[in-house]
C-alpha cells in the first residue's frame, strides 16, 4: 500500500511518519508522475495559498484532480481540506474542488485563537486528541456527505466516498487511528478499481 | 475543553510553515505581493532590516498601523517583531492579533539581560539563535520556533550558514553523548539541562529552525534548506531587488525544489542585481546585530 504526501509545503514529514506508523509505505511527491504509483493521497496541514502557488506552477493540478476522479482515495487535513473542497465561502473559486462541501478559511479567528481539544469522531475514536491551528471548518456539506465529527456545532471531519477532511491537524499527534481509518478507505477502493 | 496556547498549539503553527518562506514586508502592497509570490506568512515591519542598519539609532516595534494594514491585506500568517525583551510592544502585538511575534535582534534590545518569558503568552514566539545553548535558553523560555541569526540586512549568508552548521553539529554531539556527559555539555553551553535531555531523546530539535539574516539569493534558501533548515525567513533581499514579484516567486520555488538544481539555475536567470552586500568583517562588533541576544 503507497500513500503519498504532497509534498511541495506543510506538515508532510509528520503525515508521513503516521502513514509508516501504520504499516504503509509514504511516499513524498514533489512531482506529477509519482502520482501513478499510489493507492491514496495526502493533502498536509500547511499554508492552502502558498501550495496552490506551487499546485499551479507545476501543473499539479489537472493530474491531481484527474487522481481522485479515477477514485483514489484522498485525505486532506487543514489546507489540505481547502484544497479538497467544491467551495470556498467568499471566494469565487475553488482548488481541487473534489468534495461536496462549502469550507471557511481561519475560520475559528488568528492564532491566538487556535486551540487542542478532544472530539468524537464516529467510526475512529471517541477521544480523539485534535489540533486546531488557524483551522477552517465546513459551513455547509452536501446530502452524500457523512459528518464525522463537529467540534460546539462546527463540522470538522467528513467523508464523501473515498475523500476524507479534517479541519485539524492528526499528523500532530501521535495518534495513528485516524490514519488507519484512512489505509482501510484506500485498501477498500483498491479491491474496487 | 478547548484550550488555547498549548505548546502543541504554538509549535505546531510554526511546524505548518514548513518548507516555505516568510518575507519581509513594509506595507499592504508588498504583502500582497508576498503571498502571491506563494509565501507562507510575511513579517511586518516599519523598515526592513538593510534599512534599520542604514538609518542607525534605536530600532523599535513597528507602527501599529502598518501592522494593522498587513493584518487586513493578507489571509495568509503575519508576524511581526518585538525588541528583545520589551513585554508591552509584545503584549500589545498579541492584542492586535498577530499570528507570531518574532523577538528580534533586528531591533535594539529593551533589556540587555533578559529576554521574554514566552511561556506566558498565548501568541507563538520565533527567537535567533547561533548554537545549541542559544537555541535551548529560548525554548526554555518558551519561544515555539528558532531561527538562524545570521547578520541581518547584510545580504551575506555566510552567518547563517555558521549558525545553522553550528546547531545541527551541536545537536547531533548531544544525541550521541552518554548520558553522564549531558550536565556538564549543558553547563558549557548555558543550556538549560532538562531541554537537552528532551532533544537527546527526541533525537532532534523540539521546535523548527529557519533559516535567516542574509539571504539574498534563490541559491541561497536553497542552501540553507540543504543545511538542514525547515524553511527560509528573506527580509531585505525581496524589496530591495529589481524585480520583488519575480525574486519572491524565485526563492519560493527553490526552497521547495533545493536539490532540482537546473530548476535553481532556471529561477536564478534575470533577477537583476541582488542587493549589494556587506563583509561581516567590515562590520565593528558594536554593528553586528547577531551579538544581541543573551
Amino acid at each position: 500500500m503507497k500513500i503519498g504526501v504532497l509534498a511541495l509545503q506543510g506538515a508532510v514529514q509528520e503525515h508521513a511518519r503516521i502513514v509508516e506508523a501504520v504499516g504503509a509505505e509514504a511516499i513524498l511527491v514533489k512531482r506529477v508522475e509519482q502520482l501513478a504509483e499510489l493507492d491514496g493521497l495526502i493533502l498536509p496541514g500547511g499554508e492552502s495559498t502558498a501550495m496552490r502557488r506551487l499546485i499551479d506552477r507545476y501543473d499539479f493540478l489537472e493530474p491531481l484532480k484527474a487522481f481522485g476522479e479515477a477514485g483514489k482515495p484522498i485525505f486532506g487535513t487543514c489546507a489540505g481540506m481547502i484544497l479538497l473542497a467544491k467551495r470556498i465561502n467568499n471566494q469565487e473559486t475553488s482548488h481541487l474542488g473534489l468534495m461536496d462541501v462549502t469550507v471557511e478559511r481561519n475560520a475559528f479567528g488568528r492564532q491566538v485563537d487556535s486551540f487542542e481539544t478532544e472530539l468524537e469522531i464516529k467510526g475512529v475514536a471517541e477521544d480523539f486528541p485534535a489540533v486546531f491551528i488557524r483551522a477552517p471548518y465546513i459551513i455547509e456539506a452536501g446530502s452524500g456527505v457523512e459528518v464525522l465529527s463537529e467540534d460546539t456545532g462546527r463540522i470538522v471531519a467528513a467523508r464523501d466516498g473515498h475523500y476524507l477532511a479534517t479541519a485539524f491537524h492528526p499528523e500532530l499527534t501521535a495518534d495513528t487511528r485516524l490514519m488507519g481509518y484512512f489505509v482501510e478507505m484506500v485498501k477498500d477502493a483498491a479491491v474496487k478499481t | 475543553m478547548a484550550k488555547t496556547g498549548t505548546d502543541l498549539v504554538k509549535r505546531g503553527m510554526a511546524e505548518m510553515q514548513k518548507g516555505g518562506v516568510i518575507m519581509d514586508v513594509v506595507n499592504a502592497e508588498q504583502a500582497k505581493i508576498a503571498e502571491e509570490a506563494g509565501a507562507v506568512a510575511v513579517m511586518a515591519l516599519e523598515r526592513v532590516p538593510s534599512d534599520i542598519r542604514a538609518a542607525g539609532g534605536v530600532a523599535r516595534m513597528a507602527d501599529p498601523t502598518i501592522t494593522e494594514e498587513v493584518l487586513n491585506a493578507v489571509s495568509i500568517p503575519v508576524m511581526a517583531k518585538a525588541r528583545i525583551g520589551h513585554i508591552v510592544e509584545a503584549r500589545v502585538l498579541e492584542a492586535m492579533g498577530v499570528d507570531y511575534i518574532d523577538e528580534s535582534e533586528v531591533l535594539t534590545p529593551a533589556d540587555e539581560e533578559y529576554h521574554l518569558n514566552k511561556s506566558e503568552f498565548t501568541v507563538p514566539f520565533v527567537c535567533g539563535s547561533r548554537d545549541l545553548g542559544e537555541a535551548a535558553r529560548r525554548i526554555g523560555e518558551g519561544a515555539s520556533m528558532l531561527r538562524t541569526k545570521g547578520e541581518p540586512g547584510t545580504g551575506n549568508i555566510v552567518e547563517a550558514v555558521r549558525h545553522m552548521r553550528k546547531v545541527q553539529s551541536q545537536v547531533r554531539k548531544l544525541i550521541s553523548m552518554d548520558l553522564d556527559e549531558v550536565m556538564t555539555f549543558a553547563k558549557d553551553l548555558g543550556a538549560p539541562y532538562d531541554v537537552l535531555l528532551q532533544i537527546r531523546e527526541a533525537g532532534k530539535l523540539p521546535v523548527v529552525n529557519f533559516a535567516a539574516g542574509g539571504v539574498a539569493t534563490p541559491a541561497d534558501a536553497a542552501l540553507m534548506m540543504q543545511l538542514g533548515a525547515d524553511g527560509v525567513f528573506v527580509g531585505s533581499g525581496i524589496f530591495k531587488s529589481d524585480n520583488p514579484a519575480k525574486f519572491a516567486k524565485a526563492i519560493v520555488e527553490a526552497t521547495t525544489h533545493y536539490q532540482d538544481y537546473k530548476l535553481i539555475a532556471e529561477l536564478s536567470k534575470g533577477l537583476g542585481a541582488p542587493m549589494k552586500g556587506i563583509d561581516i568583517a567590515s562590520l565593528s562588533p558594536e554593528n553586528r546585530m547577531q551579538e544581541r541576544g543573551w
